[in-house]
């Protein structure tokens, strides 16, 4: 037992607090997803232009789908790479 | 009659007359078939994203129109033929899309009459 509280913790355990994630879309009202501007396109990709999963950028199924259609259509046009590294 | 938005390259080694003539013959394959140009945007000579056909720049063109289904196919059988064009995507908007391409043509609009409007209010300023 006294080993138990022999161990000091250097700093407090710190419990990190579960920021409750939203969907920017439905929050925004934003309806359509435009495959056209490549700058907004890239808040959804990581450094190598993959697509983000939603339990990191928090959207909703509905509309995870349609960035991706539209990612997917962006890299037809060559207007996003299909890999790079560095993308930011 | 639905919407239809298509954005297609042109190969960059094309001189200023030969890239009008593509897009004046694209539009011409759509009036023929009876469809209405609504929107029709050049973006020029952009970098893209990776080269396609070994070539590194290419010029956009988006056209938006208004047709029935079946002038889709007239018009991607007219991009398969010419071989100026690198790449096309066609679009069908639906009724969010084409809000939003509404939206966007305003404001492009008023941005362009600003930039416009930009100088000419320098000049009076000046005289």
């Amino acid at each position: 037992m006294a080993a138990n509280s022999e161990i000091r913790y250097l700093t407090p355990l710190t419990v990190d607090t579960r920021k409750k994630k939203y969907c920017r879309f439905k929050r925004s009202g934003i309806k359509y997803i435009d495959y056209k501007d490549p700058e907004f396109l890239k808040k959804f990709l990581n450094e190598q232009g993959k697509i983000l999963p939603r339990r990191i950028t928090g959207t909703s199924l509905k509309f995870q789908r349609r960035v991706a259609q539209a990612v997917k259509r962006a890299r037809h046009l060559a207007l996003l790479p299909y890999v790079t590294d560095l993308m930011k | 009659m639905n919407r239809y938005e298509t954005v297609f390259i042109l190969t960059p080694v094309l001189s200023d007359e030969q890239m009008k003539e593509a897009v004046e013959k694209f539009k011409g394959v759509l009036t023929a078939n009876g469809a209405t140009i609504v929107n029709e945007e050049e973006w020029g000579l952009r970098k893209l994203a990776y080269p396609i056909q070994k070539k590194s720049t290419g010029f956009y063109c988006l056209l938006e129109f208004e047709g029935a289904p079946t002038l889709v196919k007239q018009l991607e059988i007219a991009y398969r033929r010419d071989e100026k064009v690198l790449r096309f995507l066609t679009f069908r908007l639906d009724k969010y899309a084409a809000e939003y391409a509404e939206k966007r043509r305003n404001l492009r609009a008023n941005k362009a009459s600003e930039t416009a409007a930009a100088p000419a209010e320098a000049e009076n300023k000046e005289a």
